[in-house]
């Protein structure tokens, strides 16, 4: 035992790890009749020879390609990557949830996946009842549940609230309920996907204590997250998805600063040429995307003094309705600054559109930020008819500013806005009590 | 060492995923090892049942006895249908009880893992517990309905025989096709919600090609064998010959109805091994 933790031993071993998903409709001939032919089929078929293997379809796309990577026992790795590059689909194969369409992987040791928080949850059950619910369906056993009980309460802090329906919780309780069942799993091995982007900041600092006790604890982790922060404080090593293949690893500082400086501008401004083929539907398709500053060349970099423009070019091709655009934009840790939409109530014609809204200047921290965009039909908050996420990912720089003061650190918080400060004297001091001041 | 989180050895536990895996294997020692989950989500499908209503447990019983209320009703008293030497209502109602657990166990197992589809795609457990949970917790109600038909038997001054040793004997064969028609319509709700809709019709289907509310012997000799093909005939049946004591045991249907009943679900465990670690990417 001890020579096998003295040599690491691996908790995670992956070969050439594949996942190609269908997209669009479903080829035609999946029909019901032809997949239980197909079924009664399938024990004969190792029969016949095999073929060049299945032909290739246009509307494959490999979510995750010849993936290779050795985990070692108490190893923290964190995944980052844009949104789509495979961190998720990575996680559900090392998690048994879905399959590897090729390569392998194994695993030493019982395996915890977070995908989601509260997975499991029935709102009509009480929070006592779900705990053991949820926990079972984690794979905790019951006498293990039971002992933890009170711990998993504590920690939730809804001791309160225990017997009530989960329905009747607000959205922060029934999140906290969730992880801490999930942060007291007993597991050698933890799968972590951006769970921590959700819940109140002091929880959040409190679930990332909780994720550092457990690796300092010797267990092993793979924590996907979009929060560069969490992933320099908490990871030993890193690797940087890009279109399901793996583009940086190592030390976790290097690869987020490098994924920051090489990934991310890129999307600055992006442009979809042809009509036919640029996203969208046959309502309305995105020509470009491009956030610019409002005065000066496009290209010049964003400081936290700059005033900017974000702007969107569309073909809207669905002449009498109409769309409203929603855009929501995120900083690097997940959180959701601000949410703007256009609220214009006229009908614009068909034709290609600029519509942009304006940032003003002394109110975006400094880091790098990620737009989202959403079109929505008949005004904002109906039917959402296109979607689009990550659309720009844009850096905006520290600038000299005399809203700094001396201070020379990071500027917390999520926005970083000029507010007017006033003094004003009510009234002086009284006679007596200045004296004494001025004595003093 | 004394540390006191203690961590089980490396190599313990070693699990090897690849894209290529044989459905012959069941797994037994894994479904083994979370057998506590398959009480807990069969203790959710009861809970979860009958929350937030006024009759709560009640509904178990009062279903299958209101559809045998309305048969002696329609069929026993104005069209006078026979019934096999017992009193209509008992006819009826014993019937109706296998048949509510029948067809609750198979619409819920079919449902089941697309009602379940969050935990799926988030969460890795044995697949099939899902629609495992949903007939066990259909078997509770059976359980609690046939306390009512104790009543009706003292009711009607039946005494039953030593038979009736054998009446779960008969339950049997409909859990196990409920069980096995249950696995392959779940899984194929995955990729296919057509299944849904067919579900309620061929209960309804079903139903009627089932000795419920009339005898077996009202069916054409010619046609019996091919009547007794449905699984839920001999279990019928069998549980009324348990109950009267006399007459004839069914053999026949009785045997086909084992038979189709585990062809049912030796393929519907065959079919669902194979496909269910594809249901995270369709649901």
């Amino acid at each position: 035992m001890q020579t096998s933790s003295e040599s690491g031993g691996h908790a995670i071993c992956c070969e050439g790890i594949g996942k190609r998903y269908r997209i669009g409709p479903r080829s035609p001939n999946s029909s019901l009749r032809e997949t239980i032919s197909d079924t009664i089929r399938a024990p004969f078929r190792r029969l016949v020879a095999h073929g060049p293997g299945p032909a290739i379809d246009e509307r494959e796309f490999w979510a995750l390609r010849d993936l290779s990577l050795e985990l070692r026992r108490g190893e923290v790795l964190g995944v980052i990557g844009r949104n789509g590059s495979g961190k998720s689909t990575l996680l559900k194969i090392l998690s048994r949830i879905t399959k590897p369409t090729e390569g392998q992987a194994e695993i030493r040791g019982r395996v915890g996946s977070l995908l989601e928080v509260g997975a499991g949850f029935h709102p009509e059950l009480t929070g006592r009842e779900n705990i053991f619910l949820n926990g079972a369906i984690l794979g905790m056993a019951r006498l293990e549940i039971a002992r933890k009980f009170d711990e998993i309460v504590e920690f939730a802090e809804c001791s309160r609230f225990l017997d009530t329906p989960m329905k009747h919780y607000s959205s922060g309780m029934y999140l906290r309920l969730a992880f801490a069942v999930a942060a007291h799993l007993e597991v050698d091995i933890l799968l972590l996907d951006e769970v921590l982007a959700v819940g109140d900041a002091v929880f959040q600092k409190k679930c990332l204590g909780k994720i550092e006790e457990t690796a300092g604890n010797g267990r092993t982790i793979l924590f996907a997250s979009h929060d560069m922060l969490a992933v320099d404080n908490l990871c030993t090593r890193a690797i940087c998805l890009h279109e399901g293949r793996v583009v940086l690893e190592g030390a976790p500082a290097s690869v987020t600063s490098r994924y920051l400086e090489k990934w991310l501008p890129a999307f600055k401004d992006v442009v979809y040429d042809d009509i036919e083929t640029a996203p969208g539907n046959d309502m309305i398709r995105l020509h470009r995307a491009r956030v610019r500053p409002l005065h000066g060349l496009p290209a010049d970099e964003l400081t936290v003094r700059t005033p900017f423009l974000v702007e969107f070019e569309c073909w809207k091709l669905a002449a009498r309705t109409r769309l409203n655009l929603v855009a929501e934009v995120f900083n690097e840790h997940g959180v959701s600054v601000f949410v703007t939409a256009d609220k214009d109530e006229a009908t614009a014609p068909a034709g290609l559109l600029r519509i942009s809204f304006t940032v003003p200047a002394d109110l975006m921290n400094n880091g790098t930020y990620r737009i989202g965009l959403f079109v929505c039909l008949n005004g904002v908050g109906a039917d959402i008819v296109a979607e689009w996420e990550d659309l720009l990912t844009f850096e905006i720089r520290d600038a000299a500013s005399e809203l700094r003061g001396a201070y020379h650190g990071q500027w917390p918080g999520a926005v970083r806005p000029d507010l007017n400060w006033k003094t004003e004297l009510l009234e002086p001091l009284p006679a007596s009590v200045a004296m004494d001041q001025s004595l003093k | 060492m004394p540390t006191a989180q203690s961590i089980q050895p490396a190599g313990q536990q070693k699990v090897t995923i690849r894209a290529t895996d044989t459905a012959w294997n069941l797994q037994w020692d894994e479904l083994w090892q979370h057998r506590e989950l398959l009480y807990f989500l069969t203790w959710r499908d009861i809970k979860v049942r009958y929350k937030q209503t006024v009759l709560g447990v009640t509904w178990a019983i009062l279903q299958p006895l209101a559809v045998a209320l309305a048969l002696a009703v329609f069929l026993g008293r104005m069209i006078r249908l026979p019934s096999d030497n017992l009193p209509y209502p008992v006819f009826a109602y014993s019937g109706m009880v296998l048949w509510q657990f029948f067809s609750q166990a198979l619409t819920g197992a079919s449902n089941s893992v697309v009602a379940n589809g969050q935990i799926i795609s988030k969460v890795y457990f044995p697949r099939l517990f899902v629609p495992l949970s949903a007939v066990l917790a259909s078997l509770i109600d059976f359980v609690i309905s046939l306390l009512v038909l104790a009543f009706f038997l003292v009711y009607f001054h039946i005494l039953p025989s030593a038979n009736v040793a054998f009446l779960p004997l008969f339950v049997l064969p409909a859990v196990l096709s409920s069980l096995g028609a249950g696995l392959w319509l779940s899984a194929l709700n995955v990729k296919f919600r057509d299944v849904h809709h067919i579900v309620n019709f061929l209960v309804q289907f079903w139903f009627l090609a089932t000795p419920i509310a009339y005898p077996t012997s009202v069916v054409p000799e010619r046609w019996r064998v091919l009547y007794e093909l449905n699984p839920m005939v001999g279990a019928v049946d069998g549980f009324r010959w348990a109950l009267r004591g006399a007459g004839t045991f069914p053999s026949q249907s009785v045997a086909l109805s084992v038979f189709i009943a585990v062809t049912l679900l030796i393929t519907g465990l065959y079919y669902f091994r194979r496909v269910e670690d594809t249901f995270a990417d369709f649901i």
